[in-house]
């Protein structure tokens, strides 16, 4: 196919890859608008989320958040933020949307993870005395750990993919490769960019899992003391 | 003093718009729902025998679940763009993409509500002499409806905001006057279809849920004790934008 063989050509010329339109620099804008807006999502919903989890309160709120969430077109959000007199400030109209749209994955997952912790369990951290600050902290958080992070990796794909988007509306980013060689019609360059999107969004989504994954508390804690009882021998059992 | 166009002022909301662009308004959603129409239908007609398959045979599964979820996880604008080399610029390459992605959502529900179907009710119908496609479509697919629908609904509404995405090869339906409305900073433009654009996926929403209740009379009288289970264990929902 002569479309991969002009990708290929497109991504191994040096000179896409540097200058202001280069492939790095879009890459660094990606990385840049997807941390800053993960950050302040992750800030305002998960101690949202983890309070009203702990409580039993507001089920009803991280459910339809996020199926409103669903219903809103992205792209039209970024726009009519664009054309707002928030439009003037940089990237923030981007930043503000890509956190409207990572808020109710994070909520909604740190929600149900905090309710579907066993009940027996936290009853019995109250039985041996726990505070509620202790029980979020030694039994609910770290049992819910495992969704918090679902919901903390749909977000963070989800705000690459919508970054992407920033650049149909004159935004940095990754997407820019896409749109330019729209304008350009250069095929090779239209799938050259896309590639490195998915690329770097199936990155994301890996990096997110391995996390998941090394940073479970109850899996580390297992982990150790499988550790420490494996070489003396259970007779018993 | 005499009364400005709002056309003129570049107001948000505009009424003077509605009534000499209401055709192109009409045009856009008409167009908007056809490519949302078409890929939940054909993303159903290809899922529901991908989770049979899947539920037959475990070897088929993982990789059936793996590369849906791959696909879940590009980004709209690079799978639209993916596609165009394959399929041309065409109305195709966006029905495709969305087909690709409501695959994620239904696959996982069907497989989710089959799974769900108590096994007593199978007994009672095999002893009932059901051959295994009765037992099937005859019970298995009723009771398996509720989670089905809530996929099918989930997978729709999030169709209906990605479709706007498609304006990148013009086939967005609203999506393309929000585009063309940006580039020309025509905010009643943009506003509009934005809000046409919600309102179809509430409207949409609103009648799968109405015929949900149809197909599945017998759930409303259980359904204090059960509430939607399937609905509940549908995938931390996301809408890859």
């Amino acid at each position: 196919m002569d479309v991969v063989e002009r990708t290929w050509t497109w991504l191994a010329t040096g000179a896409h890859w540097t200058g202001g339109d280069g492939v790095w620099h879009r890459l660094d804008q990606h990385l840049y608008l997807t941390a800053v807006s993960l950050l302040i999502s992750c800030a305002v919903a998960l101690p949202v989320a983890v309070v009203l989890g702990h409580l039993g309160r507001g089920g009803a709120l991280a459910v339809n958040l996020s199926n409103v969430g669903r219903a809103v077109p992205t792209f039209a959000v970024l726009v009519l933020l664009l054309l707002s007199p928030l439009g003037q400030y940089g990237s923030w109209p981007t930043v503000i949307a890509l956190v409207l749209f990572a808020i109710p994955p994070v909520l909604t997952n740190a929600y149900v993870g905090m309710r579907e912790v066993d009940r027996d369990m936290v009853e019995a951290a109250r039985g041996m005395g726990m505070t509620g600050p202790q029980v979020v902290a030694r039994v609910e958080l770290p049992l819910a750990f495992p969704l918090i992070m679902t919901g903390v990796r749909s977000a963070a794909v989800q705000i690459v993919a919508t970054a992407t988007l920033a650049a149909l509306a004159g935004g940095g980013g990754l997407g820019r490769v896409i749109t330019a060689g729209f304008r350009l019609t250069d095929t090779a360059q239209v799938v050259a960019g896309a590639l490195l999107v998915a690329v770097f969004a199936l990155l994301v989504e890996g990096v997110f899992v391995l996390l998941a994954r090394l940073l479970d508390p109850v899996r580390r804690r297992a982990g150790r003391t499988a550790g420490k009882v494996a070489p003396t021998p259970v007779s018993d059992v | 003093m005499a009364e400005q166009s709002c056309l003129v002022d570049n107001d948000w909301i505009c009424g003077e718009y509605l009534s000499t662009r209401g055709q192109e308004l009409v045009d856009a959603t008409l167009q908007h729902i056809g490519i949302t129409l078409a890929s939940v239908a054909i993303g159903l007609l290809v899922a529901f025998p991908l989770a049979l398959l899947a539920r037959a045979r475990r070897g088929v599964r993982g990789p059936v679940l793996g590369l849906t979820t791959v696909f879940y996880a590009i980004p709209s604008l690079a799978m639209f763009s993916l596609l165009v080399p394959v399929l041309g610029l065409s109305v195709s390459v966006v029905v495709t993409g969305l087909v690709l992605y409501s695959l994620t959502i239904l696959v996982r529900n069907i497989l989710a509500g089959l799974a769900a179907v108590p096994e007593e009710a199978r007994e009672a119908a095999r002893g009932m002499g059901y051959g295994p496609v009765r037992l099937l479509f005859g019970v298995e697919l009723p009771l398996a409806l509720p989670a089905l629908m809530a996929g099918l609904r989930i997978a729709t509404v999030s169709t209906v905001s990605l479709t706007t995405i498609g304006a990148i090869i013009g086939y967005g339906g609203l999506g393309n006057l929000v585009l063309s409305g940006l580039r020309s900073y025509f905010k009643a433009q943009v506003l509009t279809a934005s809000v046409l654009c919600v309102l179809l996926a509430v409207v949409a929403d609103v009648v799968l849920l109405l015929v949900q209740r149809l197909l599945t009379p017998w759930t409303r009288t259980r359904r204090r004790r059960a509430p939607r289970a399937g609905a509940a264990k549908t995938p931390a929902g996301q809408a890859v934008a």
